[in-house]
This record gives C-alpha cells, sequence and structure tokens, in this order.
C-alpha cells in the first residue's frame, strides 16, 4: 500500500479532480498543488463559483441547453430569428456554433445520438420535445447539425422523418473539405462526400 | 494472445476520452469487441464507421479479454452510406441482427452476406429483398431456419405461396387453400427459381414473416424489442417506392 502523503481532504480533492476530462491522476495532483499553492486568489473563489454553479445551473426545458436560468438566454433573446432552429447533439456543440457565430438561430440538444450500441433510443433522447416545439409553429427551418458519423446520420434520417409532416423545410451541414485541409491527407470518404456536394465556382 | 483478420465494422462506443469500444464482425472470429487506443483521435475516427471494411490485429494477454483492435482501412463505405435513409437504417438493422448472435463464433456465410450486402446498400430497389434474405439466414444461423423448398403438406416443390406460422416450412397453394387466412405469403421473390424482383408489397410481406419468427424464436425468449430502425428502413422503402411510383405516373403521363 502506498504511503500517504496529504490528509484526506487533499486526496479527495486530487481524486474528484482527477475525474475532469483531461486531467488524470497526475495532472490532477498538480492541479490541487496549484489551487493549494493559491488558496485566496484560486482556491476559494473557484470553491465560490462551484458552489453557486450548483446551486443554479440548470437545464432549459425548452432546448436543452445548460444555463441558470429556464428558459436559457439563447430561448429568451429576442434578437435570435425564432423562425430556425438548429439541431445538435450536444450541449459542446452548441457552444461550438456559437463560437463560429455563423447563424443567429435558436438551438435545441438532442442530449446524443440514437445508438444501439449504448442502448439509446429516440426515448432517451429529446426528439419529443423538438417535435412539439415545431408543433407549436413559427418555425420555418430545422438544420441538422448533427456529427458526419453514421449514428449521427441515422439520427438526422430519424429526425427528418419525425418531421415530415410539418411543413417546413429540414437541412443539413455540408460534408466536405475542412479549412486547411490537405488532400492528401483526408481520408477516401470524406473526399467522395465532398466531391459529390461540389458547388459551382 | 494474438490474431490477424478481416472485418466490417458494427459499431463503436466512447471509451473514456481518447478511446473507443469497437464492435466488429470478423470472417474467422465472429462479432468481436475490442478496444481501439486512440479510437476517437480525428485520423481514427473516419476508419471506426460502421459498415467500414478494416484489416483487424487483436491482442489480449489472455483469450477471455476483450483485448485490443489495432484497424488499418480496406474499404471506407460509410461515407457512401450515410446520405441514403435506406442506407442507415438498413445498415443499423443488420447489426442489430448481428447482436443477436453470440460474440466470438464465427459464422463465415453470414460474413460474406455481409460484405456483399453493404456494397449494395446504395441501391434503394434491391435492399428490402437483400435484407430479408440476410434475416432469413440469421434466423438459420440461430438454429430457427425456414424450409421453403417444399410443401410440407404434399412434399411437392411447385407452386409454393404460402408459409405456415406453425413449422416454418412453405406451403403449396393447393394445401394451403383451406388456410389461407391463418398462413403467411410466402413472396414470390423467396419462391424456388424465382427471377422476379421484390415490389413494395412482397417486401412487406416479408418483412412480416420474418418478424413473425424473430419474436416468437428470438425477441420473445429474450425478452428484447426488435430494433428500431427495422420500423424506420420500412417506412423509408415505403417512402422510396411511393416515389418511384409517383416518378413513373408521371413518365407514363
Amino acid at each position: 500500500m502506498s504511503k500517504r502523503i496529504a490528509g484526506p481532504e487533499i486526496e479527495r480533492l486530487i481524486q474528484l479532480l482527477a475525474k475532469v476530462p483531461g486531467l488524470g491522476p497526475r495532472s490532477a495532483r498538480r492541479a490541487a498543488l496549484h489551487l493549494i499553492k493559491k488558496k485566496e486568489q484560486l482556491l476559494a473563489p473557484l470553491a465560490a463559483a462551484m458552489g453557486e454553479a450548483v446551486d443554479k445551473v440548470r437545464v432549459c426545458s425548452t432546448c436543452g441547453n445548460v444555463d441558470t436560468s429556464d428558459p436559457c438566454m439563447i430561448c429568451t433573446d429576442p434578437r435570435r430569428d425564432p423562425t430556425t432552429i438548429i439541431v445538435v447533439e450536444d450541449v459542446s456543440d452548441l457552444w461550438a456554433l456559437e463560437r463560429a457565430g455563423a447563424m443567429n438561430a435558436r438551438f435545441h440538444v438532442l442530449g446524443g445520438t440514437l445508438s444501439p450500441l449504448d442502448g439509446i433510443g429516440p426515448d432517451q433522447l429529446t426528439i419529443k420535445q423538438l417535435v412539439t416545439r415545431i408543433a407549436e409553429g413559427g418555425v420555418s427551418e430545422v438544420i441538422l447539425a448533427v456529427n458526419a458519423t453514421v449514428e449521427g446520420q441515422t439520427t438526422a434520417h430519424y429526425l427528418t422523418d419525425q418531421l415530415s409532416g410539418f411543413d417546413i423545410k429540414v437541412t443539413r451541414l455540408a460534408h466536405g473539405v475542412p479549412v486547411g485541409g490537405e488532400l492528401d491527407y483526408l481520408d477516401e470518404g470524406t473526399l467522395s462526400a465532398a466531391l459529390k456536394s461540389r458547388t459551382v465556382f | 494472445m494474438e490474431w490477424r483478420d478481416e472485418g466490417i465494422i458494427l459499431g463503436t462506443r466512447k471509451h473514456g476520452e481518447t478511446s473507443a469500444v469497437l464492435e466488429v464482425m470478423t470472417r474467422a472470429h465472429g462479432r468481436h469487441l475490442g478496444l481501439v487506443r486512440g479510437g476517437r483521435s480525428r485520423k481514427q475516427q473516419p476508419v471506426l464507421q460502421a459498415g467500414n471494411r478494416v484489416e483487424l490485429t487483436w491482442r489480449a494477454r489472455l483469450d477471455e479479454h476483450m483485448g485490443t483492435f489495432q484497424a488499418e482501412p480496406i474499404e471506407l463505405n460509410a461515407a457512401r452510406l450515410i446520405d441514403s435513409a435506406i442506407a442507415v437504417y438498413a445498415l443499423q438493422t443488420l447489426a442489430a441482427h448481428l447482436r443477436l448472435l453470440p460474440e466470438r463464433d464465427p459464422h463465415a456465410a453470414l460474413y460474406e452476406t455481409l460484405a456483399i450486402l453493404i456494397d449494395h446498400l446504395n441501391e434503394a430497389e434491391a435492399v428490402g429483398e437483400l435484407v430479408v434474405r440476410f434475416e432469413l439466414l440469421v434466423l438459420e444461423e440461430l438454429g430457427f431456419g425456414l424450409d421453403l423448398s417444399e410443401c410440407a403438406a404434399t412434399g411437392t416443390v411447385e407452386e409454393l405461396t404460402y408459409v405456415s406460422p406453425k413449422s416454418g416450412r412453405a406451403v403449396s397453394r393447393s394445401a394451403g387453400e383451406p388456410w389461407r387466412d391463418k398462413l403467411f405469403a410466402l413472396p414470390p421473390f423467396l419462391q424456388r427459381g424465382a427471377r422476379q424482383g421484390a415490389d413494395l408489397k412482397a417486401i412487406e410481406d416479408a418483412f412480416r414473416l420474418s418478424s413473425f419468427f424473430f419474436a416468437r424464436h428470438v425477441y420473445e425468449p429474450r425478452g428484447i424489442d426488435v430494433p428500431d430502425a427495422r420500423g424506420g428502413l420500412l417506412m423509408a422503402l415505403r417512402k422510396f417506392y411511393a416515389a418511384q411510383a409517383i416518378s413513373h405516373g408521371d413518365t407514363a403521363a
């Protein structure tokens, strides 16, 4: 059995930090030490921010985004186009699209993709909520911004079927060459998808 | 332990931050799972998509361990298939059927059929027939194959038009006529020596037939549901045939 080098409180802090994505036991130890060294400047405000987040963070009942208010800031923003909904798999995808700032639309977070291997079916996703949102009216376009994976596209096809009864335009993201991508390094699948969806230049 | 084999990817599951658990149907080792280290990297993700054919190296300390895979692409089919609803639903249906088989149990015939099927998943008019034939083969490999070669009542091989729900054997038109309401229709494309392609009615009949035997022998005893993708496939096929009928109507007009 390895010797303990710190008290149980510090060990617990290290254990919890090691569960954060990107951190392993070693880097968690470094992070914990850094926080302890900067107790007043970093550890205390971090603990306070986390406590506040625990109290206030909730999932938006309209779109599935996480925020401190329900409905979230995106859903209540009057400057956003309410006629367009971008459907994403996860909150991280929503944040990525928001960083891009390409569209001033509203979102819907599915909470994953249909994945038989993981036992995720339509009932585990927020598909019913999306259909209800569309049924309430006022939406003219749904953009399916799901990943270009087999599971992602199966979900996209399933959503298209579910939305086929509404008088709305259903679109999806283009598949092809990323900016900065060199053709030589791209896989054959991406290249053939890019060639298939070529546009007039 | 180490082996090399060719396989078709059925699915992947995220594992930790960088790895993935890969599920493949292999030629000689059946349905097999293994960990791919770095399987969620940008380089590996396009390769580890369902439907792709890969060269696999499996390593483990003991045979009963899950082990790790190294996968090299042979044929990247996923990108060709993901635009078609019929193709993705069919692919997920095939994978769901293969999950009914025990792990690491070789089924060379199913592997070969799967490879052929994936090559043709883009041909919408052929998919329904191919998936039904695959389903009948899965039933056979599970030990519940239907006997459609001769009439269960008379032994004749001519005019086989029904299937008995009781025995899973074909029944000729004359022998089955009095019980026609209780028998399944044997779709023309599954009849002996059939050359004609399947239309929507024949495909729906065939799906009804295979559904019944899957439910009785597999789903109900195991307490599992019919895969969602199968319903999606049937719906996509109905849409395809409806669109085709409209376009033929337009051409005729």
